[in-house]
């Protein structure tokens, strides 16, 4: 059965152009609620453990604001989108005008305006995927947690831990022209359903 | 001061007096900390999954709650400790999203528990649930654990 552990380079190509359609699409997204032109460069792919995620995100215990969707429909699995602090910081005060110091204190508002953020830009990716399979996928609720970057990997790790000791990562880049928002987002289709896309697209 | 030993996840480490060991940003994580207080023996595991046999990859016993104990003690024996003279101190098993019902570091935490009573191994203390992530230390010097969270203040258990 396939598996992240096991990627081979077709697979991750799949995986990659998933990552192309996806980011153009939450590019355009995003130009929408930042009403600002944003351009992109080509988003980053990779397959790697839970802890050296943590250290691209500046260590484990650097804190990040963690947006996790589950999806549910032919394809079962979550998303789960990590910001760190300076690009909360842009979001925040582009959307609200919040000044943000501290993690602690942003308001619930602010809160909601960055799940909806993790809603839309998770819609864009699974929009891509929904079109390239022509399957259904559905969204649930985000949620949201503002702590230590392992220990917010520390979900999806459990959850997949069961099968294998890797994740998929997308890094990317979005810029305006003041400024730069860097997100990475973990996607993370159950096995069964890694199996469905990468069959429909050939690449098993 | 002795030295500083990191303990990454599914994994696990032995100190002896003056070292301290510790693992960062533990969430549903639980990180078990053993203690021989007469030949001043530590161990910290630091486990991701309650259970080996629900797992399909089980390449790493570090990994799972009933199997990672016992090789800690294990080691703790071979570094010069006695099983008899273990207690433990537990932290971890948050749940960082609010989900309701049973989570996993819930279930994490129970499976420790279980694991610590079928080993005979009285447990101490533990700052575990809710909603934060949590970096744990054990300074086997005098067995104290050392609890670290982004907002609250660290305490010492």
């Amino acid at each position: 059965m396939a598996n992240y552990d096991n990627f081979n380079e077709f697979q991750l190509d799949v995986f990659r152009e998933i990552g192309n359609i996806g980011s153009g699409n939450a590019a355009t997204a995003l130009s929408y609620i930042l009403k600002d032109k944003v351009n992109i460069t080509v988003p980053v792919l990779e397959v790697i453990g839970v802890n050296e995620i943590s250290n691209i995100l500046g260590g484990p215990e650097n804190q990040v604001v963690g947006i996790l969707l589950s999806m549910t429909g032919q394809i079962n699995g979550m998303l789960l989108f990590l910001l760190e602090k300076e690009t909360t910081h842009m979001l925040l005060n582009i959307l609200l005008n919040e000044d943000m110091q501290k993690f602690e204190d942003i308001s619930e508002i602010g809160l909601s305006a960055l799940m909806e953020i993790g809603n839309i830009l998770s819609g864009s990716y699974i929009g891509a995927l929904s079109s390239l399979l022509n399957l259904e996928i559905r969204l649930t609720i985000p949620k949201i947690s503002v702590d230590m970057v392992g220990a917010i990997l520390n979900y999806p790790a459990a959850i997949f831990g069961e099968m294998g000791e890797k994740l998929m990562l997308i890094e990317e880049n979005f810029f305006t022209d003041e400024s730069s928002i860097k997100s990475h987002l973990l996607i993370m289709p159950e096995l069964e359903s890694l199996e469905v896309i990468l069959k429909s697209l050939g690449a098993i | 001061m002795g030295n500083k030993i990191v303990v990454g996840i599914s994994d696990l480490k032995v100190a002896k007096d003056p070292d301290t060991i510790i693992s960062y940003a533990l969430g549903s994580c639980v990180g078990i900390c053993l203690y021989d207080k007469v030949n001043k023996v530590a161990g910290l595991s630091h486990i991701l999954l309650p259970y080996s046999d629900a797992s399909k990859e089980i390449s790493n016993p570090m990994k799972f709650a009933d199997t990672a104990i016992e090789i800690l003690v294990r080691q703790m024996v071979q570094a010069g400790g006695k099983q008899t003279f273990l207690t433990a101190k537990i932290a971890g098993g948050a749940n960082m999203f609010g989900w309701e019902g049973e989570t996993v570091g819930d279930k994490n935490v129970t499976s420790v528990c279980n694991e610590l009573k079928r080993l005979r191994i009285p447990l101490l203390a533990s700052d575990v649930g809710l909603n934060y992530g949590r970096t744990v230390s054990i300074d086997a010097t005098d067995g104290s654990v050392t609890i670290k969270a982004l907002t609250k203040d660290s305490k010492v258990i």
